[in-house]
This record gives C-alpha cells, structure tokens and sequence, in this order.
C-alpha cells in the first residue's frame, strides 16, 4: 500500500510540541515518546519493504526471455545513473540537517534541508520527464505503461518509488517551514529525524531498485 | 443537536463530496487531454479514492495532525466531549482506546449481521436445486460479497478486543498512538461503504479472491471492492504497528513478556503478520487495478508480440495467486489466533486451574505466525505452478500441525482435573475447541496432495474454513463478548438465555459444517449457483436445505445473544467488578472501566495464572508507596 503523509511517522508532529514542554518531566516524557516514535517509525518500514519486496519479486519473476533467462528492456542508462546520484547526494544533505539541528545550528538546518528537498524534486522530475518521457516534446521516453510486463514493471516501480519521493518532499519541505518559524532544538526535533529516516529509507529502497531495473539481466528490444 | 454533532454523519457526508469532486476532477483532466468528458470506470475509480480522504477529512481524524503540520500543539483531550452528551463520543473521533475498542466491535457486529443476511440470501437459493431467485452473476458477487464481509468483520473483531483489552491487560493508561489509534479505527467505515457500494456498480463475480483474469475484467464494482480493502488493510497496518509498539514499550516494571496475559501473545504473534503480509493483499490488488485502469498488463499473458511465438512480454495470473496468497494464508492466522488466545485466557479462569504451559502456548503463537508465511502455496496445488513446488509446500502445510497440537494438548492439561464452571463464555470456549477440531482436522486432508485434487474447489474447502473460522474466531468472539460485557457496561447478561444460544448455534454449526464438507464430496462446486440434484445418489437436495436450515438456525442464536446484550446493557443486574474471579489487571478495577483504567501504575508481584495456588497474587493496583 501506499504511504500517504499520514503514516509517515506516528505522531511524528510532536515536533510541533517542541517548544510547549518545560522542564524536567516535560523532558523525560517527549523522550519516551519519541522512544515509540522510533519503534513505530521501524515497523513501518518494516511493513513498508513487504510492499518493495513484491515488487522486486514481480520484476524478476516477469522479465524472463523465451528461453527463461533474466531480462531488461533497454532504457536510458544515462538517465538512470545521473537520477540515481541526485538522489544519494540527497541523503547526504538530509544528513546534514539532522546534524546541524542537533548542534542547534539553524542556518545550516534551513539550507540543507532545501538542497534536500531540492535533489528530491529534481530526481522526480528526472525520472518523470526524462525516463517516464511524460511530456514526449521534451524527451521521449523509452517505453509506455502498456509495453507489456516491461511498461508494467518500470511504471510500477518507478511510480510506487516516485510516490514515496514526492511524499518525502513534502514532508521536507514542511520541516522546513516549520523550522523557519523557530520550532525544533538540539534537544527536541523528532519531526525532524522522522524525516530524515524516512528519506534515507526510500533512498535504501532505490539502491536495490536501480540495479533491478537498470543493470540485471541481457537487454531486449521491446517493440512498440 | 444537529445531525453533524456525530462525526460519522459528517465523515459520510464527506464521503459523498469527496466522491463527487473526485469524479469531476477525472472529468476534468479527461477534458484538457482532449478526451470524452466522462468515462464511468476512471471516475468512479479516482471518486472512491477521493471519498476515502472525503470521510477521513469530515469524520475529523485527521485533525491533529493538519494542526501539526501548521506547528499548533494539540493537547489530548482525555474524557467525553465537553459541549455535547456524553454518549456522541461512540460516534465521533475519540482518542481513549476503550472508546475506540467498543467502536471496533460494533461496527464489527453490524457487518457480521450484514454479511450474514447476505448469506442466508443465498443459502435459500441453494436449498433447492435449480435457479429460484437469484441470477448466476449475482450470486457469485453475493458469496464474494459474503466472503469479504465477515474478512472484515472478523478483523474488526480481532481490532476490538485487541484495543479493549490490551492495555487493560498491561496495566498501560492507553495505546501507545491514540490518534493512529481512532484513525485505524476510522478508516474500516468508508471501506465497508465502499465494498457494499461496489454491488451497485456491477458487482464483482470472482469470489473473495479476485484471481485475475477474470477480475481484470469484471464490472466496475471491482474497483471499489479493491479500494475498500484497500482502505481496512491500512486499518490493518496502522492498528497492529500500534499493538506492537503498546505491547513493547508500555508493560509495567516487572510484566516481562513471559508474564503477559496470554491473549497479549495471540495479539503480539496477529499483528507481526498483519503489519507485514497485509501489503500483499494490497499490492495485488493494486497492480489489478491498475492493469485495468492504465492497461499496465501485470497477469495480462497476451504480451507485446501478440500472435508471435515464442510470447515475450506476457503477464502471468499465476503471479497474483503467489502474491495474493502470501497475504491471504497468514491472514488466516490474523483471523484465529486471537481467538485462540481468548481460548487459552478463560480455560483457566473457568477450570480454577493453572494454564498448563504457559511457555508453549505463547512459543506456538510465535511458531504458527512464522510457519504460516511458508505455505501459501497450499492454494495453488493445481494452479499450474512448477509440479516441484507442490512438495515442499505439502510438508511445510503439515508442520502447522504441530504447534495448533500443542495448543490443544495445553488446553486438555488445563482443563484435566479441574474444577469447570459451565458458564456461558466457557460453554462457548469448549465449543470453539471442538469446532476448532473439526477444520484442523480437516486442513491435512486439503494439504495433502493427492486428496487435493478431487476436493480443491469443491464445498468441502467450504466446510473446511467455515470450522476453522467459528472456532478459531466466531465462538471465541462470542465467548469474549459474554465474558467482558460485565467489564465494559457494570451489568450482567442473562445467563439462561446465553444457555440457550450456545446450545442453539452449536449443533447447528455442526450441521452446517459437516453437511457443507458432505455436498463437497458428492461433487458439489464452489461459486456456482445451480447443482445437479442427482448427485451424491440423490441425496444432496436434503444435505443442502439441511446446511440452509442450520445457517438460518445460527442467526437466530446470533439475534438472542444480541437481543440479550441490547436488553441488559443498561438495566441488568449489577454484575460487580470481577464476577469470574478473574486474576488478570482489567478485572481489578471497577466495571465500567473508568476513564483513566488505572489509578496507580501496576506492580506485578507474581504469575499471570497461578489459579488455585493461595497466596498467589498476580498484580496490584494500590500504589504501595514504597516507590
Ligand atoms: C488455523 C485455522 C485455519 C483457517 C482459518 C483456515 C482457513 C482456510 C480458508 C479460508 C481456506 C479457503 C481459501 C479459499 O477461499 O480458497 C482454506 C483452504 C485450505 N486450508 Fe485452511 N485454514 C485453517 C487451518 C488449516 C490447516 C491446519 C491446514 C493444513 C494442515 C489447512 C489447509 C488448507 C488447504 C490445503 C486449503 C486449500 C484447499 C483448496 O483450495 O484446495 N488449513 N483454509
Ligand atoms: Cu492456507
């Protein structure tokens, strides 16, 4: 199933509490909570591979030649690579937030967290325009969702993934709005490091699809 | 008080705009590509996903978490609503999970009355043979229908007594989220109106499973049915992340996971399935949807080559049963193993005995949850996967066998020599192990390969998982139901009455059953409405109208149990705070369960079921005042 902003992290807007616990037991009880926070966080992606496994089971149970051997359609092996390094340097930079908050250091925060959001939105765009050949007077894609198990399984994946892009930019986008206006410290910044394991999670998921797409098994030619 | 004081009027209100506005956003994008304004199946489709974020958004579960993404705190608000009576909180977003638990098991109960009348539906077309009433394809959305219902009801079921009982149980103030909590709990509703809508858009004739090919082309109703299941798999996934993290991060000092209440364990073993496996279902269900939608040809086996051999490129339905079935196998252990639980739970209450053990019992929930992601393929012995295939799956059906036998043996242990009480929640605990013996029984005989064969879709599957349902969930929900109504309203059932029932719906259920697996064997198909009367030499016009009289029988002992709690929710004798002498934490607080459950947190001073030992305490809820 899909992840839709709501599951992203149980009550993952605690953040937005930051501020309104003082002292000492106000401390000890958002660190318990962000305690099951992180579980849960966990067992969602948990639940979430079960999702990115079966697809990974599709494709390679689907791209059989005639005689049975592993196959791939031929796509855009430069597209693919210069997307896949968009999105790595991303996690870097998403990184780099986490670490900047938890050093009170809000500049830093701010700005990483728009490169992040930024190299998200251009590896949508990258694999929308570009691989998916959405707008065809721009670049003409390699395949459409109707080319048989090879339209089906690119589009499947590439869109299942692409989804859970898109809700990552989002979700950066609104630490980052929320973060402007002053909420989040060292201390306290859950909402951040949910987005930040989130993002690093979907990035650990395209690690294993790229190479299942892109580089396993003899090309095909897939006539339109 | 206006109608849109409940938060259900308004979610389904929503529901409906959600709904309209989603097919005129279809109308419209068709309209700037070009295309003809309106085409029934996008619309319907994007419609129905709109009308689930339609109710959500109208219902009000969403609330919080909009106020956080805007950085505004929300403060829960423990107690009934402030501004209206106190009763509107059953139909609103409310975050105390006793609440929420109630609201599971109602809406649970209503879909159990609905799936029912659908069955006896149908089950009157078959007391005869011949078509009566009801056309070939209505009949098959009828027994999908049927089928998907109770799925539904059944996980409601499971939902409820979880939430109920859970944290009462680990002595914890709630669940660990109570806002993903209300939301898992919201998101059953526009599910359940999806699914019933869909019979107004065409139905959908595959039965519950939906194997493609057949369900990649079928009437619309096919795209609501996979919406709606869609929307109680999400209940399923946030609900049981839930469970898992109440159950592992909320115990009190002292409560290792060895000293849970037992149903703790059947919970903790249901939720690792339904957390995991549940994505399956709801993966092949969405690459079908989608193959029918964007024409992304998953099982489509015609390929791109079309005509020319060898075919490159083709789908394949045999994917979507793996797919499938790696849900819909471990499902069924979503479906019993609570119910076991609450089985291995009251047999020592009512024995005054020891559960015999403990360890066991706990372990064999474990081995049942990880053994069962083994054998899907039990399903697919003549789907024309690799013949190989059908060996290891055999065998490793078989090995389920051996953790269900201890359960058994652990549950004859307890029961031996101790001091029974008949009263109607054990009456229907002892019921449910010798239904629950009657489909275990009958689970090798399916698992075997060779006796596959002739029996697999034919009504002896039928008898089969109608046993192991009733006694692995329905008979353990009706014996939790009779037991735990004391806890939640202070008032006692009419213990003649429930007599009355149980002796009403067991014999019957045994004739259902055993006539269902008999028809089975006289050459009797599933999903087919007519039969040749001349099978099973002549006979199996009687079996049928005998299996349609006792189904009609079970619903009437449904009715007066229902009819029983309706009567003494309010006016029944006080029941006292623990009328089964109970040692488990919920039965330690006053009946009704107060707001907050528990005064001060819980010490656990000894074993969860040391009955009949003295000086055997378990918890306590008095602050010692030594911490
Ligand atoms: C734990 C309780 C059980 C439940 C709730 C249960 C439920 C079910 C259900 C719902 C089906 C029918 C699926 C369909 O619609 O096609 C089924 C079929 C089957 N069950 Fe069970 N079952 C249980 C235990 C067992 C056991 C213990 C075994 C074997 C040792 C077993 C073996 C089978 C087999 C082989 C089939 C497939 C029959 C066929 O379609 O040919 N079941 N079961
Ligand atoms: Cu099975």
């Amino acid at each position: 199933m899909t992840a839709t902003a709501i599951e992203h992290g149980p009550e993952h807007g605690h953040a937005a509490d930051d501020h309104h616990h003082a002292g000492e037991s106000g401390l000890a009880t958002y660190l318990e909570n962000t305690r099951r926070n992180r579980l849960g966080m966990w067992l969602f992606f948990a639940s979430e591979a079960f999702l990115f496994l079966a697809l990974l089971v599709t494709r390679f149970y689907l791209w059989r030649g005639p005689h049975g051997e592993v196959v791939r359609p031929e796509l855009d092996q430069f597209a693919g690579l210069v997307v896949t390094a968009v999105l790595l340097l991303s996690s870097y930079f998403m990184n780099r937030a986490e670490v900047s908050i938890a050093n009170d250091k809000r500049t830093d925060f701010l700005t990483s967290l728009l490169i992040t959001a930024f190299l998200g939105t251009a590896f949508l765009v990258g694999v929308v325009v570009w691989e998916w050949g959405m707008f065809p007077g721009i670049v003409k894609g390699h395949l459409k969702p109707t080319d048989g198990v090879f339209g089906a399984v690119v589009f499947g994946m590439t869109g299942m993934h692409a989804l859970h892009v898109l809700s990552g930019v989002i979700l950066i986008l609104n630490v980052w709005w929320l973060g402007r206006k002053g909420h989040f410290s060292g201390e306290r910044h859950w909402g951040v490091e949910a987005c930040a394991i989130y993002w690093h999670y979907v990035d650990l998921v395209w690690i294993f699809f790229y190479p299942a797409i892109y580089l396993i098994g003899t090309t095909i030619d897939v006539p339109h | 008080m206006s109608l849109f004081t409940l938060g259900i009027a308004r979610g389904l209100l929503g529901q409906v705009l959600g709904m309209v506005i989603g097919m005129l956003l279809t109308c419209a994008v068709r309209i700037l590509l070009g295309w003809e304004a309106w085409a029934a199946e996008p619309a319907w489709t994007v419609g129905a996903v709109c009308s689930i974020i339609g109710f959500l958004l109208g219902v009000g579960s969403l609330d919080d978490w909009l106020k956080w993404t805007k950085g505004i705190p929300t403060p829960l608000h423990h107690g009934p609503p402030v501004d209206k009576p106190a009763w509107t909180r059953y139909f609103s977003v409310d975050y105390n999970h006793k609440v929420i638990g109630v609201q599971y098991t109602v809406w649970g109960i209503l879909l159990l009355m609905v799936g029912g009348t659908v069955a006896m539906i149908f089950r009157t077309e078959l007391a005869r043979s011949g078509l009566q009433f009801l056309g070939l394809d209505l009949y098959n959305s009828f027994i999908g229908m049927h089928g998907m219902i109770m799925i539904f009801a059944i996980l409601l079921g499971v939902g409820g007594m979880a939430n109920y009982l859970v944290p009462l149980m680990i002595g914890a103030e709630d669940m660990a989220f109570p806002r993903l909590n209300a939301l898992g709990f919201w998101f059953n509703v526009p599910g359940s109106v999806l699914l019933l809508l869909s019979l107004f858009v065409g139905g959908w004739d595959a039965g519950w499973t939906a194997y493609p090919p057949l369900s990649a082309r079928g009437p619309i109703g096919y795209q609501l049915f996979f919406l709606g299941v869609f929307a109680i798999g999400l209940s399923s996934i946030v609900g049981s992340l839930n469970l898992l993290v109440t159950l592992l991060r909320m115990r009190p000092e002292g409560m290792s996971l060895f000293r849970m209440p037992i149903f703790c364990w059947a919970v903790f073993a249901t939720s690792l399935i339904q957390l995991t496996a549940t994505q399956l279902i709801g993966t092949s269900f969405l690459m079908v949807s989608v193959q029918r939608a964007l024409g992304m040809g998953f099982f489509d086996p015609r390929g791109i080559l079309g005509e020319v051999s060898p075919m490159v490129g083709g789908g394949d339905p045999v994917l979507f049963q793996h797919l499938f079935w790696f849900y819909s196998h471990p499902a069924v252990y979503i479906f019993v193993l609570p119910g076991l639980g609450i089985v291995s739970e009251l047999l020592p209450v009512f024995s005054r005995k020891p559960l015999f053990g403990y360890k066991w019992i706990a372990l064999s929930s474990m081995a049942i949850a990880i053994v069962g992601f083994l054998v899907w393929g039990h399903h697919m012995f003549v789907s024309g996967y690799n013949d190989i295939l059908r060996i290891p799956f055999m065998y490793a059906t078989l090995l389920v066998a051996i953790p269900t036998g201890v359960k058994f043996f652990s549950w004859l242990g307890t029961i031996w020599g101790g001091k029974v009480h008949f009263d109607t929640p054990m009456l229907f605990v002892l019921g449910a192990i010798s239904v629950f013996l009657i489909g275990g029984l009958t689970g090798p005989i399916l698992a075997t390969v060779p006796t596959d064969f002739p029996l697999h879709d034919s009504y002896f599957v039928v008898g089969h998982f109608h046993a192991t349902m009733f006694g692995g969930f329905v008979f353990p929900f009706f014996a939790a139901l009779y037991y735990w109504f004391p806890k939640v309203t202070g008032r006692m059932y009419n213990e003649t009455l429930g007599k009355i029932h149980f002796f009403i719906m067991t014999p019957a259920f045994w004739v259902q059953t055993l006539g269902q697996m008999g028809v089975g064997v006289m050459g009797m198909r599933r999903r087919i409405a007519d039969y040749d009367p001349t099978l099973g030499a002549g006979q199996i016009e009687s079996w049928q109208l005998a299996v349609t009289i006792a189904g009609f029988a079970i619903a009437f002992g449904v009715m007066l149990m229902l009819w029983n709690f309706f009567q003494n929710a309010e006016v029944g004798a006080a029941a006292g705070d623990n009328p089964w002498r109970s040692r488990s934490p919920e039965w330690q607080i006053p009946s009704p369960v107060p707001e907050h459950s528990f005064p001060a947190p819980l010490h656990v001073v000894g074993e969860p079921y040391d009955y009949g030992l003295a000086d055997a305490g378990y918890v306590t809820t008095a602050s010692t005042g030594d911490d």
